[in-house]
């Protein structure tokens, strides 16, 4: 008999605060819209903020509000963009898949340097002194970058200048962000030509300091002026789709290397 | 006699006697001098002049239009040559008017003596001071100008002249005080004109007793007091300056304007003076060429935009076992990898020794003499602990932002922890984050 009354008690109990809870649920229901948990799925998880808001849920929520576009995650590729745009029933517009590019060559035997560095070894702390490297410029060789990338894309390479792996980067832009002389940028996939420097200086400056520097001669620019274009002392490419194959090795004279294709295509 | 002082804080040697009993000289004008548009705290000036103009002495060669910032002038008559890039003592090159110098020092036409400096109104102090780019030249450069123009809120009471140089090895105020005490008085008393306060206190440590005995045998109409203060670092940090003297404690994240005092240093009122009566802008400053790496150490007047290596030559050149280039102190210095930049407004040494060997960093234990020493009453340890792993939030509520570089903490690091150097980090990773949120 004694074992009866807990029993009942505790079922008494469970039923009473069942109820409570059942109301609740009726009372104080979140309406929630379907797309934002839809779209919420098919994004990465990565949650690394690469499209500009906190997490892939809170990217969902905007792209649901109106707020962002429905390509704005560029971790997912052109998979997730087709998700996202079906869900919201629009038309996936073009993406362009990037890779992250490192503009600079100045590795430990080009780049000369400028006293023994003896701070913090990190390339934000070394900036703040001036640099290690004379150039001021070009790439610090602390490894910012690589130890801002979400997804191990990044490592150091035995020249002292970092090597991204176009596999994994899914151009999320936190190296960019972490690299103190802005010498990274995110590049279409397909380009196969870069300025691998960023000294805008005149001159002999920019050759004392580094053998890979740009110094400015102009010499791609006028070899293919529809794609290169010279601004403040640098060559730059103003549209890489316009570079006549024919022309590349005219390019690619270039006294110091600092311009030139980053793959050979046959080998692709 | 008692002496008034600041809590924490750190005794290094100091090394001054090498140079305290030489007299300034000034170093001759270098060929070619290079003059940054950016030295001072605030916006940069765009330059004023290009390629091939004549300059004369004195000639303004850059300015801004911004509040916080300073006037460029020229330190030589001749040619400029070029404005291009150079590099600067402060870090990553700025544009710099480069002037060849013709050596007759032909000084700029507007340039006249004041006939009574001390019955001026402040509001023409002020323009001249602004138009004769002063700076603090106690080494961070802020614009004097906006010191000198308080706002309307908060009235400013008492007049501080920073006589301290706390900073060991260097002794080039110690001479300024003694050599120039009636220009430092006298600039002084026009700081208080412009900014309507009722009194100078003049703080001098008592390793400089020399200048207190001087100045307390001479007699001035100015309402002045001269305070002694014990030696100790860093006691001619502004703030630990307006808590000895006047034990009054300026807000965290605030100025002296809060509690009604404008600190100066002595060679900053000496340039206000000269720019005032003589109507000199200000193109030379004194300091120290010292350090066991220097073969004769001396006191200079230098015209800005010399290099370093000039000032070193003159100074007989560097020893061979030199290894450390330092612009400033060697307590907040900064080290330079080459000597081939510019004396900047704000370069208050050069010194340079050898390091026999750099110390190796250890993990941290804890024992808490970074907490002892620091004046700011901050907790360095951890500060660099959060700036390492970015937690700068964290870090600017635990009032990082107050700490002002003195490096007592790792003075007294027994594991060789770069503690200042992560602090900087951690400060300008703050304001890089609040100028990009503004943006």
């Amino acid at each position: 008999m004694d074992v009866l009354i807990p029993i009942l008690t505790m079922g008494a109990l469970g039923l009473i605060l069942s109820a409570g809870l059942a109301i609740a649920y009726r009372k104080l229901k979140v309406e929630e819209d379907p797309k934002v948990v839809k779209i919420s799925e098919a994004l990465p998880q990565a949650n690394c903020g690469a499209c500009g808001y906190s997490g892939c849920r809170a990217f969902a929520e905007a792209v649901v509000k109106g707020e962002a576009e429905t390509n704005g995650c560029p971790v997912g590729g052109e998979e997730t963009i087709a998700k996202v745009a079906e869900i919201m029933g629009v038309k996936a517009g073009e993406v362009v898949k990037k890779t992250a590019r490192i503009h600079c060559h100045g590795d430990t035997e080009a780049a000369k340097d400028r006293g023994l560095y003896l701070g913090i070894t990190t390339c934000y702390a070394a900036n703040l002194t001036g640099g290690n490297k004379q150039c001021p410029y070009g790439c610090l060789g602390f490894g910012d970058c690589v130890l801002a990338c979400p997804f191990d894309a990044i490592q150091m390479g035995g020249d002292g200048l970092p090597v991204v792996d176009e596999k994994k980067c899914t151009a999320c832009g936190k190296c960019v962000d972490a690299c103190p002389r802005n010498i990274i940028e995110l590049v279409p996939l397909a380009q196969n030509m870069l300025v691998f420097c960023r000294n805008l200086d005149k001159g002999a400056a920019p050759k004392k300091a580094c053998k890979n520097a740009c110094i400015g001669c102009g010499i791609c620019a006028r070899a293919c002026p529809e794609a290169i274009i010279m601004e403040n002392n640098l060559a730059k490419i103003k549209d890489y789709k316009k570079i006549d194959p024919e022309k590349i090795p005219a390019i690619e004279k270039c006294p110091t290397n600092a311009i030139g294709r980053l793959f050979k295509e046959d080998e692709g | 006699m008692k002496t008034k002082t600041f809590p924490h804080g750190i005794h290094p040697q100091e090394f001054k006697e090498t140079t305290s009993n030489k007299s300034l000289q000034p170093l001759p004008a270098p060929e070619k001098v290079i003059i940054p548009l950016h030295q001072h705290f605030g916006s940069p000036a765009e330059p004023l002049v290009k390629k091939g103009d004549e300059v004369f002495m004195g000639q303004k060669i850059g300015e801004s239009n911004s509040f916080f910032s300073a006037c460029v002038h020229s330190s030589v008559s001749g040619k400029v040559m070029k404005i291009e890039n150079y590099n600067h003592p402060l870090g990553n090159p700025v544009p710099a008017v480069t002037i060849s110098n013709d050596g007759k020092d032909r000084v700029f036409p507007d340039i006249k003596e004041q006939k009574d400096p001390l019955s001026l109104n402040p509001e023409k102090i002020r323009q001249i001071v602004k138009d004769a780019g002063i700076v603090g030249l106690g080494g961070a450069a802020f614009p004097t100008a906006v010191k000198l123009s308080p706002p309307k809120d908060k009235p400013i009471d008492t007049i501080i002249i920073n006589g301290c140089e706390c900073e060991p090895v260097l002794t080039a105020d110690h001479r300024l005080m003694l050599e120039y005490p009636d220009d430092i008085i006298k600039g002084a008393e026009l700081v208080r004109i412009a900014t309507g306060a009722k009194k100078i206190i003049l703080g001098i440590e008592n390793n400089k007793q020399d200048v207190y005995n001087l100045l307390q045998k001479k007699i001035y109409t100015f309402p002045l007091e001269i305070s002694l203060l014990k030696t100790k670092y860093p006691q001619g940090a502004e703030k630990n300056l307006i808590s000895a003297l006047l034990k009054r404690a300026v807000p965290r994240g605030g100025l002296p304007f809060d509690v009604g005092v404008v600190v100066q240093n002595v060679g900053t009122v000496k340039a206000i003076w000269d720019a005032v009566a003589e109507g000199k802008p200000l193109y030379e400053r004194a300091l120290t060429v010292s350090g066991a790496g220097i073969t004769s150490p001396k006191n200079l007047i230098v015209r800005i935009g010399s290099l370093f290596q000039n000032a070193i030559d003159y100074c007989g050149g560097l020893q061979d076992s030199a290894n450390i280039l330092v612009m400033g102190g060697p307590m907040m210095g900064l080290a330079q990898g080459t000597s081939d930049v510019p004396v900047i407004k704000g370069t208050s040494g050069i010194l340079a020794w050898a390091e026999p060997e750099h110390i190796t960093e250890h993990n941290c234990i804890s024992c808490g003499r970074c907490v002892t020493h620091c004046p700011m009453g901050l907790v360095p340890t951890q500060l660099m602990k959060y700036s390492k792993l970015d937690y700068l939030s964290e870090a600017e509520s635990r009032g990082i932002m107050d700490c002002v570089e003195c490096g007592s903490c790792q003075y007294s690091c027994p594991a060789g922890i770069p503690l200042v150097h992560w602090l900087r980090v951690g400060k300008h990773k703050i304001t890089d984050l609040k100028r990009k949120k503004s943006a």
